[in-house]
């Protein structure tokens, strides 16, 4: 028998209100194994207060080829952002 | 078509944007990272070795834990390299059977010997110093799971050259037999640390390119002075000298000179004949082969407990 462990993806709550954020990956039997190799490798200087980990093959990307078209929408919609509008200097607290 | 998409890539690197795994790059520095990524991967992971050595032999058991905290981080180093290789589609079995075979190499400064204690602060101040001043600007390699690695290495390295140095200013301030096992070790550890940094300039082929890819940020003998010019004065501090008679300051460079570096030692280690060469691979071998029903048997048990659950759902 000769199988490699799968890999899984690591991400990482550093401070109790902070989204997780992927911190990097690792192989394991299962889950709880990647847990507990997380923790070894990536919370030795209390950098975590909570750990997800998923295997690596449940993520699917977006292929960065088609950024052009995908993102493509948000592009000519300034008035989306505040910067948009020109109000008057004296117009306070908005 | 292909020259479109070079251009693009290289503009992409000289705009200083990171590339990602699934960006297109040239075949050739895709190769040129693994080849790099994975070298730096083995020898943290055979840099473990040497000063595993001496962990049940550690003085004190604050130098002991001190020891094991930066062996373990080694480990991790190996980790989150070989992790940012398998963005480039090698697999980790495929690495470490390149590493097995000797297919691949690491770095030849694991190929010598720790026969004192002293030799912990050696490798501290200097393996690690040398290793630190090359990997700083790894921090801005191009290839960005490369550079992330790189940037969480950096930061847990720093205490790794601090407690070597710490080590070898006590035994610095030591018995008269102290003192001298300090100066003993930097001399034996002092020249191969500057070969760490790799061929002279004008022998290595290969760093233009690297650099133009972003990939390296300096050349091998531009790191190699600014590790003998920060040395140079560090080991002031340890009323201690460097084994090289031709060291002097030289104020028209604003650099020290320093002596010829033995090449020919070099590349007889880097073939395979440096004094634990064969050691270091057969206990790295043996290690694997020896954990292998532990990754077998972790499997099993993973896959059995996966059935129990489908079956019980
Ligand atoms: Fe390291
Ligand atoms: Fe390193
Ligand atoms: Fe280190």
């Amino acid at each position: 028998m000769n199988k490699e462990w799968p890999l899984w993806e690591v991400f990482i709550r550093s401070r109790q209100g902070l989204d997780h954020k992927h911190a990097g990956s690792l192989h394991a039997a299962d889950a709880a194994m990647a847990i507990e190799n997380a923790r070894d490798v990536y919370t030795r200087r209390m950098e975590g207060v909570s750990i997800w980990v998923v295997e690596s093959k449940h993520i699917h990307a977006s292929n960065p080829d088609d950024a052009g078209a995908l993102y493509d929408p948000a592009n000519d919609k300034a008035y989306r952002h505040p910067t948009f509008y020109d109000l008057p200097d004296e117009l306070k607290h908005m | 078509m292909e020259i479109n998409l070079e251009k693009h890539f290289q503009d992409t690197v000289d705009a200083e944007i990171k590339i990602e795994p699934k960006d297109w790059m040239p075949e050739k520095y895709r190769q040129t990272l693994l080849r790099q990524i994975s070298q730096h991967a083995h020898s943290e992971i055979v840099g473990m070795l040497p000063e595993a050595n001496w962990i049940t032999r550690a003085p004190s058991l604050r130098r002991k834990a001190i020891l094991l905290a930066k062996v373990q981080d080694e480990a991790g180093h190996g980790l989150y390299l070989y992790s940012s290789a398998e963005t480039l589609g090698i697999s980790r079995e495929e690495m470490y059977d390149q590493l097995h075979t000797g297919k691949a190499k690491y770095s030849s400064i694991f190929n010598y010997p720790t026969i004192t204690w002293a030799d912990m602060g050696a490798i501290g101040w200097l393996v690690d110093g040398a290793a630190i001043m090359n990997q700083v600007p790894l921090c801005r390699a191009s290839y960005g799971p490369y550079a992330r690695a790189m940037v969480r290495i950096c930061k847990e390295e720093s205490f790794h050259q601090r407690q070597g140095f710490e080590l070898l200013l006590t035994l610095s301030k030591g018995n008269e037999a102290q003192k001298r096992m300090c100066q003993d070790a930097i001399n034996r550890w002092w020249w191969p640390s500057i070969m760490m940094f790799g061929p002279p300039d004008d022998e290595s082929p290969n760093t233009l390119q690297s650099v133009k890819w972003k990939i390296k940020r300096f050349t091998n003998d531009e790191l190699r002075q600014k590790f003998v010019d920060v040395s140079a004065e560090q080991v002031k501090l340890l009323g201690m000298v460097l084994p090289d008679k031709n060291l002097v300051w030289n104020e028209a460079r604003g650099h020290y000179d320093f002596g010829a570096i033995d090449w020919n030692e070099f590349w007889n280690v880097v073939k395979g004949n440096g004094p634990c060469n064969k050691q270091r691979l057969e206990t790295r071998k043996k290690a694997w082969e020896d954990g292998a029903w532990v990754r077998e048997a972790a499997m099993a048990y993973a896959e059995k407990k996966k059935e129990k659950n489908v079956k019980a759902a």
